[in-house]
């Protein structure tokens, strides 16, 4: 039986090793990093608390925060909106269901990296998509990339429709939750189409809408791919999203110890938004 | 009728991309700036060109590679993790636990700069090591293997036990086979999140013969290697998207599930 007794710690000990390495360690040395700069190369040097200090006042940092605003501020909302409306769509259908689903779940397959080049075609100057359809209504074209006020919502456009098919998925699953006696119930008492989805679906879906948020949210902090091949941050720095920023400032400039700080602050930033959201949407329960 | 019309036009919008994406990679130059769904003047000029350019085939293997091996890791480890957090009593259990949640809600921008320092230091910058290790345990299939392991009944491993089978045997030989719905979702999120990822890469490997498909693809479209050349540039995306789409086809309800699943962990 003694042996017996080590045989859970053998099986968990890959997991107890990697947390070790990829997880705690890196979260350990992340704060390290953030009293030293350090180039990789040369000695850590210590430098108290410079690097936040510089953080405060880096106009980038703030910038990217504000890229990330500007992505969330167009993306959660359209994504709940497009994601619930074809789950409504869905839901009532019976006939190609299948067909339809599939096909709103392809771009969530396929790598950003495809999404993104494909998108630069759809929204170049003179031949892309969008232009040539505004052009044939005589409408004049849009810079939807070149524009420092409009490529960060691009991009968020760009995210809806890679991702929206997965919330498809979530929100049918939370629409099927809802007892349908609940509809002919208000139908008795004779609520209106609005009323119904009012009263009854929203606030049964409403931890749906939690999880997108979430997501979203998360998923706009993380944004890289995008923002690296079509627009490389710019113009004028508009779509800076913070991993981008990271980025440049630890394998462009070797900046470690101030680019572990800003990963840091964004992560921190990142669990007090999500926290703010669970309590704000609990408010709502 | 106006349901199927609203259906049918959100259908097109995500699928017409697609199409033109695979016809514009087989039209010529002057065919790209069509929006036709059939390749203009059909050749295959741009993915000649696109192999002469860039490493691609060498991409594809090291791409399969590295989602195979660690999907396969990703399995063994937490079917081991999984079934010790499920059916064993030990102690420390609820630390792993505990442990592994906080790992999910950690938010990956404060490990990325530590773990690209730890490989310098371990020398694993432009070796697969640095594309498989830091993937190899994943949180999510910890979770999901631990839950399919307490829906079987104890009778399976009481058994397996009587006639002298080994814990791994248990794991492997008896109990896997019951769950392999949860194996199978767990072999899809792990292999396409591997096959998709493109940060990692970018920032561990700077050495051509080692890069993966996507990472590949992304720097053959940032730095001017495509000069311009659009066609050859959609070529690439095509050839990075087809493997992925192909296994949807053929596994499309169980992508659509275990990628909702996933979701709805959180």
């Amino acid at each position: 039986m003694r042996k017996d007794k080590w045989i859970p710690y053998g099986l968990v000990a890959p997991y107890i090793l990697h947390f070790a390495v990829f997880v705690a360690f890196p979260v350990v040395f992340s704060v390290v990093l953030t009293f030293h700069r350090w180039n990789i190369i040369s000695p850590m040097e210590f430098i108290g608390l410079d690097n936040y200090v510089r953080l405060f006042k880096d106009r980038l940092f703030w910038q990217a925060i504000y890229n990330t605003l500007r992505f969330l501020v167009v993306h959660i909302p359209l994504q709940i909106v497009v994601a619930l409306a074809l789950a409504e769509l869905l839901n009532r259908t019976v006939r190609g269901a299948s067909f339809f689903r599939a096909a709103f779940f392809l771009p969530v397959i396929v790598s950003g990296v495809v999404v993104t080049i494909l998108w630069q075609q759809l929204l170049g100057y003179n031949l892309g998509l969008l232009n040539r359809l505004l052009t044939a209504v005589s409408l004049p074209r849009v810079a939807w990339l070149d524009d420092p006020d409009i490529a960060m919502y691009s991009i968020a456009v760009m995210a809806t429709w890679k991702n929206v098919g997965l919330y498809v998925i979530l929100f049918l699953v939370g629409l099927q939750t809802v007892p349908a006696q609940y509809y002919e119930a208000a139908d008795l008492e004779g609520a209106t189409d609005w009323q119904k989805f009012r009263y009854i679906t929203l606030p049964m879906i409403n931890p749906t809408i939690f999880t997108v948020v979430v997501l979203s949210t998360i998923g706009g902090f993380s944004l890289f791919i995008e923002p690296y091949i079509m627009t490389e941050g710019g113009p004028l720095n508009s779509t800076l999203s913070a991993v981008m920023y990271i980025y440049q400032q630890a394998f462009q400039y070797y900046h470690m110890g101030y680019s572990a700080t800003l990963g840091f602050f964004f992560a921190l930033l990142i669990l007090g938004v999500v926290m703010l959201q669970r309590r704000y949407i609990e408010q709502e329960n | 009728m106006l349901r199927y019309l609203l259906l049918t036009l959100a259908a097109a919008s995500f699928l017409y991309p697609f199409i033109w994406m695979v016809s514009a990679s087989l039209s010529s130059e002057n065919g790209l700036s069509s929006l036709t769904l059939l390749p203009v003047e059909p050749t295959w000029s741009n993915y000649v060109n696109m192999f002469s350019k860039i490493p691609l085939g060498r991409a594809f293997l090291n791409s399969v590679l590295v989602a195979v091996v660690t999907t396969g890791l990703v399995l063994v480890s937490g079917a081991m993790a999984g079934y010790a957090l499920a059916r064993m009593r030990f102690r420390g259990r609820n630390l792993i636990f505990y442990l592994i949640i906080f790992t999910m809600t950690l938010p990956m921008q404060i490990t990325l700069i530590p773990n690209y320092i730890s490989m310098v230091k371990l020398g694993w910058v432009d070796t697969y090591f640095a594309l498989i290790m830091p993937f190899v345990l994943n949180s999510l299939s910890i979770l999901l293997f631990r839950q399919a392991f307490m829906g079987l009944p104890q009778a399976l491993i009481d058994a397996a036990r009587l006639d002298g089978c080994g814990e791994l045997r248990i794991i492997f030989q008896i109990l896997l086979p019951n769950i392999l719905p949860t194996v199978l979702t767990i072999t899809i999120l792990t292999f396409m999140g591997l096959w998709n990822e493109a940060l990692w890469p970018l920032i561990v490997i700077r050495d051509e013969p080692t890069m993966t498909m996507p990472q590949l693809v992304t720097l053959f479209s940032v730095g001017g290697r495509a000069e311009a050349q659009l066609g050859v540039k959609i070529a690439a995306a095509v050839m990075l998207a087809l493997p992925i789409v192909v296994l949807y086809l053929f596994f499309q309800r169980h992508f659509i599930r275990s990628m909702a699943s996933s979701g709805l962990k959180d």
